[in-house]
């Protein structure tokens, strides 16, 4: 974009800090009107899930103006703070939530190369944002000067570490798959038809892919482990005190997060921008050929991973109001008994499918033949290091990348 | 991809910099000697380092705040700010691996341990633990002298003191993974004089056997433990006044501590989180 | 670059323009050293254990920053040598050893909260004399 602009005439720096601007603003957009779609899906999804109509009166039958109404009656909210409430930290709390939550974004791909910044560990960026937004939940806690508000807090707070263990073992493993953290490279390796999504790489990946689901559930305190606002136990939990826009910003946070972690799980996985079916590649355009198609693909692009990462916040949702919430030594067995160990078992079965079978159980029908490692640089002395220059599929035993080049 | 700084559309801004910058460099008219006489011509603003300055504004001030700061859950606050500026800083130089890291590991894991730890101990006395006017004397000469040495021994390096590159390849976090495994890919720093590096993999290996040892030792230590005589933390929680504690402290076999002191307790075991609801 | 030595060490910071000069090293270093000061006094300051906790951790933070300003190409100017890849790796066990330090360190503090009722360090005499 920036280039855009200089086109126009203006001063480099100038445009620079324009494209910075307009991208924050995009993605700040993305999120505020992203919570305000899915606060409405969400009440009429809990709706019908419990047999009823859900909102229909504000804006017409299927009650399309209850989120605005929702975000005016929070705006006119008389603005609280307890009394032994610390000031600073309670109005600071949401903001840090929110800031984390909103940060993530800046590496999120939306198509290729429609990125806020294309970071080379950009999976390990957001998921290390994404650990951040546990500060605001125990400051919140904290400030609210409050026995039941600090419970709430530290209970989130120790389940949404706890489960950060397992959620980066399963993000390792498209890691592995794709040999880099760019985000924008992982969904570029998944081009194609549906079959070369890193789902239907092979059974370890398949079973990781739900256990990510599990702990990015846990991760953004979605039911069913919400114990910490548990409605029924704890009244709301860490942000009971808040009220109006103050607690809007951590409604704003939690959506942000949950439609963050199903975009990631989008393109770690589903393939992010690329659909099921490549139209644009069978219609014979690509990001190279001119500027109005190679705009239309990326717009595709953009619709693909929107679409991916929407059907992932309702598949939360509907779990939301299936399952029973669980208790937090539950949620504690669950993390340390089940998810961790089943997600190292499966990454190491995925490192092994990727040393054995590194084309795949059919070769020539998954994978593409060749395969060059992004990174695999040549050393000093002009040789190639490991199979970085060679074509065809990485040999298994014996030609090992370590055996290539001693350590001195 | 284009080879520009690591800071994406920053790329032109930076090209044309350099088109008219460095010549000036290379022919020693710039960095100017003296103050520029025309104030602050924005002819071309270098975002890195309004950036850097702004990140750097941020670490340095909430370090002193720390320092300044007398309520505890406050100076993890601003600790956690500036830990936060600080991986800024590490991403700016171009050590995206490490900021990332910086942020996951020590933001998001050590603060966080540390502020759970504040939060278990910030009982009412001691939120706020005000150090005497001599401790602040000594640690303000203590402090400035300090500062004063650091600061001489950095400026006096003449190698150091030159701007930066400016533009340079995008880093990639692969040479740093090649290296923990053991294997050095990179290339040996520009006019370096270091030949068979080698590389890091006992020390991963080391660091990855003393992670668990500290677990396991950690765990130990602050297990709940089971106690005949009553903890001094029990017996503040009954409320009782503080030296006859000390006494029943002191003194093993003395009467069983309040029955319901056990709720109340906050520190080193999990109650805080499961007996909350009790 | 030759800068007259007489000019006192305030000159290569005033002498840049904030807003069109690139970052050099030395930024970095102030940056670092500005950070292990304030790290210094807060553990000499500071009577709560946490609160000399932080200031060990400002110290360590101070180290990184200089380990990570040494490796980086980006400060120097063309064909300077740098750390470059070590600096990193450094940093990287800097981090980590931080955390295991953190933990423990944490660790006898509340076991020292649960025996002592406080978190001052003032009252940690139990040995003296």
């Amino acid at each position: 974009m920036a280039d855009f602009l200089i086109g126009f005439g203006l001063p480099g720096w100038l445009a620079w800090l324009i494209a910075a601007l307009v991208a924050a603003v995009l993605i700040l957009n993305i999120i505020a009107g992203g919570a305000l779609a899915f606060i409405w899906a969400e009440r009429k999804i809990a709706a019908r899930i419990q047999d009823r109509l859900g909102p229909t009166r504000t804006g017409g039958r299927f009650g399309w103006l209850q989120s605005l109404a929702d975000g005016i009656k929070l705006l006119a909210k008389e603005d609280l703070m307890p009394d032994g409430a610390d000031g600073l930290l309670f109005r600071l709390a949401p903001y840090v939530s929110f800031c984390a939550s909103f940060c993530a974004f800046i590496a999120l791909p939306f198509a290729f190369d429609v990125v806020g910044q294309r970071l080379n560990v950009g999976v390990f960026f957001v998921v290390a944002v994404l650990g951040l937004e546990v500060f605001g939940v125990i400051l919140a806690g904290y400030a609210s000067a409050s026995k039941w508000s600090l419970f709430g807090a530290m209970r989130e707070a120790a389940q949404v570490v706890s489960y950060e263990v397992p959620l980066g073992m399963c993000v390792v493993v498209p890691v592995m798959l794709a040999g880099t953290m760019d985000l924008v490279t992982i969904g570029e390796k998944q081009a194609g038809w549906f079959t070369s999504w890193y789902l239907f790489h092979d059974p370890f990946t398949f079973v990781i892919f739900w256990i990510y689901v599990t702990c990015a559930v846990a991760s953004v305190n979605r039911a069913p482990f919400d114990l910490a606002e548990a409605e029924s136990e704890l009244v709301a939990g860490f942000h009971t005190e808040y009220s109006g826009l103050r607690w809007s910003f951590f409604f704003m946070a939690e959506y942000g997060s949950m439609f963050l972690v199903s975009a990631l799980a989008a393109v770690l996985f589903l393939g992010g921008w690329n659909g099921p079916i490549p139209l644009a590649t069978l219609a014979g355009l690509s990001e190279g050929t001119g500027d109005s198609a190679a705009y239309f693909v990326r717009l595709l692009g953009l619709a693909n991973l929107i679409g991916k990462a929407t059907l992932g916040v309702l598949f939360m949702m509907w779990i939301r109001w299936t399952l029973p919430r669980l208790r937090i030594d539950q949620v504690m067995t669950t993390c340390l008994k089940y998810c961790t160990p089943i997600a190292a078992v499966m990454f190491a079965g995925a490192m092994l499918w990727q040393l054995l079978l590194p084309a795949g159980l059919f070769p020539g029908w998954r994978r593409p033949a060749g395969e060059i490692r992004e990174g695999w640089l040549e050393g000093p002395g002009g040789s190639a290091v490991g199979h970085g220059a060679s074509v065809g599929a990485v040999a298994p035993t014996g030609d090992g990348v370590l055996a290539t080049r001693s350590p001195r | 991809m284009t080879g520009g700084l690591a800071m994406g559309t920053f790329d032109v801004g930076s090209t044309m910099m350099l088109d008219t910058l460095l010549p000036m460099a290379a022919a020693g008219q710039w960095p100017p000697l003296a103050l520029p006489s025309g104030a602050f011509a924005l002819a071309a603003v270098n975002w890195h380092s309004v950036l850097f300055l702004l990140f750097a504004a941020l670490t340095c001030g909430f370090a002193v705040a720390v320092v300044a700061a007398d309520n505890v859950v406050r100076m993890a606050l601003y600790l956690v700010f500036s830990l936060g500026s600080a991986a800024g800083l590490f991403f700016l130089a171009g050590a995206e691996f490490i900021g990332a890291m910086q942020l996951m590991i020590y933001v998001g894991g050590t603060l966080v341990l540390l502020v759970f730890g504040v939060m278990l101990t910030a009982q009412a006395p001691f939120v706020s633990i005000k150090p005497s006017s001599s401790d602040r004397t000594l640690a303000a000469v203590a402090g400035a002298s300090l500062l004063a040495l650091l600061l001489t021994a950095v400026f006096s390096v003449d190698a150091w003191r030159g701007p930066g590159a400016g533009v340079v390849p995008a880093p990639s976090a692969t040479p740093l993974g090649m290296a923990l495994v053991g294997v050095r890919v990179d290339d040996a720093p520009a006019g370096s004089p270091v030949t068979g590096r080698s590389g890091y993999m006992l020390p991963f290996e080391i660091v990855s056997v003393h992670l668990l040892v500290v677990l396991v030792g950690a765990a130990y230590l602050a297990r709940a433990k089971r106690r005949k005589t009553p903890r001094a933390i029990d017996a503040v929680a009954s409320s009782e006044p503080l030296d006859r504690v000390a006494a029943q402290v002191r003194a093993p076999g003395s009467p069983s501590q309040a029955p319901g002191a056990a709720n109340r307790t906050a520190g080193g075991s999990s109650s805080a989180l499961v007996g909350g609801g009790r | 670059m030759d800068m007259p030595a007489c000019h006192g060490v305030l000159v290569p910071v005033l002498a840049l323009n904030p807003f069109t000069d690139p970052i050099g090293v030395i930024h970095y270093l102030v940056v670092g050293a500005v950070l292990f000061t304030a790290g210094v006094a807060c553990m000499t300051l500071k009577r709560n254990a946490l609160g000399v906790l932080m200031g060990i951790e400002l110290v360590l933070n101070g180290a990184n920053m200089n380990f990570v300003a040494f490796s980086s190409p980006y400060l120097r100017a063309d064909g300077a040598p740098t750390l470059g890849l070590d600096g990193q790796v450094i940093a990287l066990f800097v981090i980590l050893l931080a955390a295991a330090e953190a933990a423990v360190a944490l660790a006898i503090t509340l076991n020292f909260y649960n025996n002592h009722a406080t978190v001052d360090v003032d009252r940690a005499d139990d040995l003296k004399g």
